[in-house]
């Protein structure tokens, strides 16, 4: 069920021949109203898969965007059962489009592993990314997941040599996501010629599409990564505008939706006229 | 849990101590942390970083430090005879020189050029831009904003030594969070950068490593006592923030079922407050900085904030062995209240002489129980971690006084 609708998400876009845009937003950010609203409307906007924070306290790996978002986000109140009841909703009217929740293990640890991995699915859930459960420390999500089918999708990172890619892949599904910097989110930029040889190698472990993520604010750097990669994930950009239309008093969804149109209108104008294997 | 026969056999090869500890890492770090692993173990095998180590610890720290009969503390609780481990005679005040002796020695063989730190008290802060300066390495302390208002001579100490001391505002400002700051320097700064934690808490290999190189100070109280009293103490104490000098104090006795084991918790305003930093005793396993443990957090797995007078116990995690410990029954957490600690440091004060770092006197404040414990023939041996001229503000504000 949920590996497939990823599955599927990606060999329609091979076949159309360009790379998949997804969009990072916080779940409950800037409250559960508005965030619900915008995840209902990026499919609309353009975004081929989505991928939701659930916020937690100590984001470690995150860079200062995220942090203040999932600040926000608890602030406003957001649960992890918050979370899961807003894709519940989001898939009354959305079959096609995958949901990746993206988090740390401290919230999956105090739901349960296994009951957690059941209601993220029963919810609509396709995949999950704990971002400090390494390989070493996930065989019991790994289990779980796999019996409830959602794709447990692993980080690769500028300092996964061969031996360690190989551990990290095994017992992977749907997709890839390659952390493009060695860095928090939201700091350092991407720089297309470094990922296009490690997207090629992660791609040959694999077997399976490649997201890269975590330094990607502009157009014209996702139009650029559009051309190397399989998927492109922008987070801090869109969280940014998440702040500052609060800051501004203006319409958060409006704000939001708009970025997300000019990044995903670069992403699929990224590779025409371009030969595509 | 049962309880194992020989304690030296934890953590496994994954760093876990029973249910406790692991690498929940990001996977940037992950190859790191098996480097550091693989380097640590290397080190410890090697005679001549064994020889450097003890070198350094015996000239530039002081070692061994004593063992202090403590004969007025005795007389006026008047039961067993209380030991003290005179850890605060070190080379900058506390326990903390120990183990970055050991870490900027492995850092250096690692080739590491750069070192980053968290500090609480900013004892684990002046200790590291210490060895930087004696090892000509470049030092970045994170430190939480909250802790560089109350223990602002240490940052100016920190300053004097040539480290750049980073204030941290995210979260709470304080010290979880100079931890959460520092990790996300590492993850940046993959190749040229060694993290040095401050405690026998985090990742695996840090809760083994610095065990390890704490563990002499427990070495060293089983030769003194057993030179000054012909036998093994009945009872140890030690204060436990992350837990360093507790376990280095605790592990060489572990395999002796004789001794009994207490660690004191800081309880801020009370336990049943929830203003506290008691992580077993107010808190439930969870995933914090690598690794599961007793951690304070709320229903869903928000970490909550710790409360403590004492910014080196100001921590709502606890070291993953002490976890272990805690649940097989061979140590015993205690709490002690900010106030109690406040008395406890007037009353070493005045009776002995010796200003005690406010962490270091919530183990003095849980004396009279372990006293009575042990009975009037008991040996009790404390582990007094560091010296309290970094806290007279505190205490003084405290007391209503000014200084
Ligand atoms: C004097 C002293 N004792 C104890 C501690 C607590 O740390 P640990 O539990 O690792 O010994 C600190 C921390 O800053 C300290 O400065």
């Amino acid at each position: 069920m949920s590996k497939a609708r990823i599955d599927a998400r990606f060999a329609a876009l091979k076949a159309e021949g360009r790379a998949a845009f997804v969009p990072y937003v916080m779940a409950g950010d800037p409250d559960a109203a508005i965030a619900a609203k915008i995840l209902a409307a990026l499919p609309e906007a353009g975004a081929d898969l989505i991928e939701l924070g659930f916020p937690f306290s100590d984001p470690m790996a995150e860079g200062p965007p995220i942090q203040r978002s999932a600040q926000r986000a608890l602030a406003a109140g957001m649960t992890l059962q918050g979370v899961l009841d807003m894709v519940r909703v989001f898939r009354e009217r959305d079959q096609t489009t995958p949901i990746i929740l993206m988090g740390y293990m401290n919230l999956v640890l105090h739901w349960g592993i296994e009951a957690f991995a059941r209601d993220a699915a029963a919810a609509g859930i396709d995949g999950l990314i704990v971002v400090d459960c390494p390989p070493e420390e996930a065989e019991p999500l790994a289990d779980a997941l796999d019996a409830a089918g959602v794709s447990l999708i692993r980080l690769t990172t500028p300092t996964s040599d061969d031996k360690r890619l190989a551990t990290i892949v095994r017992r992977t599904s749907g997709f890839v996501y390659y952390v493009s910097v060695a860095g928090v989110t939201g700091v350092k930029e991407a720089d297309e010629k470094a990922v296009a040889p490690q997207v090629a190698r992660v791609r040959a472990a694999s077997g399976l599409p490649v997201a890269v993520g975590f330094g990607i604010r502009t157009p014209e750097r996702a139009a650029a990564i559009a051309r190397v990669a399989d998927a492109v994930v922008v987070g801090s950009a869109l969280v940014d505008e998440v702040a500052e239309a609060v800051e501004m008093n203006e319409d958060v969804t409006e704000r939001v939706l708009s970025k997300v149109r000019s990044l995903a209108k670069a992403v699929r104008s990224a590779r025409v006229g371009q030969l595509t294997s | 849990m049962n309880r194992p026969n020989d304690y030296s056999a934890y953590p496994d090869a994954k760093g876990r101590f029973g249910d406790y500890g692991g690498q929940y890492v990001p996977e940037t770090l992950m190859p790191l942390v098996h480097d550091l692993d693989a380097a640590y173990a290397a080190a410890k095998a090697d005679e001549g970083f064994q020889a450097e180590l003890g070198g350094l610890l015996k000239h530039y720290v002081g070692r061994p430090s004593p063992l202090y009969f403590a004969e007025r503390l005795t007389a006026h609780y008047g039961g067993a005879k209380i030991y003290l481990k005179r850890e605060e005679l070190n080379h900058t005040g506390s326990h903390k020189i120990n183990n970055c002796i050991g870490q900027i020695l492995l850092a250096r063989r690692m080739g590491k050029t750069r070192i980053i730190a968290e500090t609480g008290a900013g004892q684990h802060g002046v200790a590291t831009a210490t060895v930087c300066a004696r090892f000509d390495l470049p030092c970045v302390v994170y430190m939480g904003a909250v802790d560089v208002e109350r223990q602002k001579p240490n940052v100016f100490r920190m300053n004097l030594l040539g480290a750049e001391v980073r204030p941290v505002t995210s979260g709470s400002a304080t010290l979880k969070d100079a931890m959460n700051e520092a990790l996300r320097d590492w993850v940046t700064n993959v190749h040229d950068t060694y993290y040095l934690i401050g405690s026998a808490a985090g990742m695996h290999p840090y809760p083994v490593m610095v065990r390890d190189f704490q563990s002499v100070i427990g070495r060293e109280v089983r030769d003194q006592i057993l030179e000054a009293e012909g036998r093994l103490p009945d009872a140890l104490v030690a204060c436990v923030g992350g837990g360093s000098n507790a376990i280095g104090l605790f592990h060489p006795f572990l395999n002796d079922p004789e001794v009994k084991i207490f660690g004191v918790e800081a309880a801020g305003e009370g336990v049943e407050t929830g203003r506290h930093a008691a992580a077993i005793n107010g808190g439930r396993p969870g995933v914090l900085h690598g690794n599961l443990t007793y951690l304070l957090q709320d229903r869903e797995g928000q970490i909550t904030e710790a409360h403590s007078i004492s910014a080196g116990l100001d921590y709502p995690g606890i070291g993953p062995e002490h976890s272990f410990l805690h649940d097989v029954g061979r140590a015993k957490y205690l709490t002690a209240t900010d106030q109690e600690a406040l008395d406890a440091f007037v009353l070493l004060s005045e009776k002995e002489g010796i200003l005690p770092a406010i962490e270091s006197a919530h183990a003095l404040a849980r004396l009279p129980e372990v006293v009575k414990e042990v009975g009037k023939d008991g040996i009790v041996v404390l582990n007094l971690s560091g010296r309290g001229d970094k806290d007279v503000a505190t205490v003084a504000a405290h007391l209503g006084r000014q200084i």
